[in-house]
């Protein structure tokens, strides 16, 4: 595994003065995820001030509770919380002090898995999944089993240090899809999320996955990218917003991508952080259940997706997986005991966060679930 | 019910400020008491702000404008936030600001020409 066994330590950070430490490294009382829970169901007291209708209510109003899956077509692993960034709104609490990240091991469970089950997409993600010294043989080794991989890219990654500049070819050549993150198409809104200089890396690494062919209608590579709101709101129309991030980064930059996926920023982690420090809390999860929408609850992604934690667990979410939410599944929450057929009569695990992927026109790691 | 509950006198709290930030959200209730042109307006409301001939997004802005023309506070808390989530940056809210309140001061000193033209007619 050469150049990618070594160490993760130096690399060049785009970040400069950015000195943001993950919420675990600053022993944040928020680090613990029954501490979230708590605020989630409880109120920032505990003291039930502040109460919201339980999500299962909700849901149960719509006929909808329990949550049943449909059928698990997406097998989403989170390769690790290992990142070269430090985004405010992190869901995962990722950063450069983390070092959990999945074991050669582990991949080797997921891929005797993916053997044997109908499942036809592989979603990786971390963390920056290509911080992992397996990654590249991990995507490999999918390929062989002729699944369709997507890799979830930051981006300022490829720029990161040399040994990943050939990381668009290496996508090209294995016809992986690129989702990335792009909050805006402007480098002061995107800055302020992601960390100085971030968005200058990213204009540079669209470019290079352009070069190779990626975002090109007549090449079937997919580059697709990813808004998430700046701020305690939720994102603009999806198709408006495509049209406009389209036009402006070809004007300005000459990039070509596919689509673009809004995504609603969740109250857990690093954004819950944000929305407490900032006074906000409140009010979001307020427009959170006001904008409830029974049609974006009938195509949340739990109910097609499995996602595997970096030590093998298994979650309905990669949201769950944050909060340490394990699959409600006997004797099969761990990729060791997978039963494909018991998961899929599963009874979904759903809290006060659930909100954020039911508000408006939903939000997925495919964007918003309804027309 | 509690025996106690029925002889409890009614408290009525009364707002002592003539605008209240939770009023906003209310809006929709000036239907309770005459439905059928409130009906009217917020169907016309919503047919006014859709994507057309403007863009949703333009008439953000210049709603945002408007807002600060009419100083009405309701309207300046909703399309601040509405205005920003569209995308817009503080520097063009800002400059949105400045053309309204260049065309109210502008508006005043138009009127100049008025007085003048009185003074001129008066004056020997």
């Amino acid at each position: 595994m050469n150049e990618e066994s070594k160490p993760c330590n130096m690399l060049s950070s785009p970040m400069g003065k950015w000195t943001l430490k993950s919420l675990k490294a600053q022993h944040n009382i928020l680090a613990n995820s029954n501490e979230q829970i708590a605020i989630l169901e409880h109120g920032v007291d505990h003291r039930d001030l502040f109460s919201l209708v339980p999500f299962q209510q909700k849901l149960d109003g719509i006929g909808l509770y329990p949550l049943a899956p449909t059928g698990i077509e997406i097998f989403q692993v989170n390769m690790g919380k290992m990142c070269n960034q430090v985004c405010k709104h992190c869901h995962v609490d990722a950063g450069p002090d983390r070092d959990e990240i999945m074991s050669l091991e582990t991949m080797q469970l997921c891929l005797d898995i993916l053997k044997n089950t109908p499942v036809k997409t592989v979603d990786l993600t971390g963390g920056a999944p290509e911080l992992n010294p397996h990654f590249r043989w991990f995507v490999e080794e999918i390929k062989k089993l002729d699944k369709h991989v997507i890799v979830r890219c930051n981006l300022t990654i490829i720029l990161a240090n040399k040994r990943f500049t050939d990381l668009p070819e290496f996508f090209r050549s294995n016809n992986v899809e690129v989702v990335s993150s792009l909050p805006f198409y402007t480098a002061d809104r995107t800055n302020r999320q992601r960390g100085e200089g971030v968005f200058e890396d990213s204009i540079k690494a669209l470019q290079m996955l352009n070069a190779v062919g990626y975002g090109k209608e007549d090449t079937g590579l997919v580059l697709n990218l990813v808004y998430n709101p700046a701020g305690a709101f939720l994102p603009p129309p999806q198709k408006m917003l495509e049209k406009e991030f389209k036009s402006e980064l070809m004007k300005n930059f000459g990039i070509l991508f596919n689509q673009l996926f809004t995504i609603t920023n969740m109250p857990i982690n690093r954004y819950l952080d944000y929305l407490l420090k900032s006074g906000n809390y409140e009010k979001y999860m307020e427009k959170l259940t006001a904008a409830f929408n029974p049609a974006a609850a009938k195509g949340v992604m739990c109910r097609n997706t499995i996602s595997v934690g970096w030590d093998g667990f298994l979650f309905d979410c990669d949201f769950n997986q944050m909060l340490d939410m394990k699959v409600s599944c006997k004797n099969n929450v761990h990729l060791k005991q997978f039963n494909m057929a018991l998961l899929n009569k599963r009874e979904i695990v759903v809290n006060q966060h659930c909100y954020g992927c039911t508000a408006g026109s939903g939000s997925s790691c495919g964007g918003t679930v309804t027309d | 019910m509690h025996p106690a509950s029925s002889t409890r006198p009614k408290i009525i709290i009364m707002n002592n400020n003539y605008y209240n930030a939770a009023d906003l959200a209310k809006f929709s209730n000036i239907g309770e008491f005459q439905k059928e042109v409130a009906d009217k307006f917020f169907d016309w409301y919503g047919e006014v702000f859709k994507d057309s001939a403007l863009s949703a997004k333009e008439k953000s802005l210049i709603a945002l404008a408007v807002a600060h023309a009419v100083q009405c506070p309701y309207c300046i808390d909703a399309y601040s936030s509405d205005a920003y989530e569209k995308g817009y940056s503080e520097a063009q809210m800002m400059e949105a600001v400045h053309v309204a309140a260049a065309i109210r001061g502008g508006a005043t000193l138009v009127h100049g020409v008025q007085m003048m033209n009185k003074v001129k007619e008066i004056a020997m």
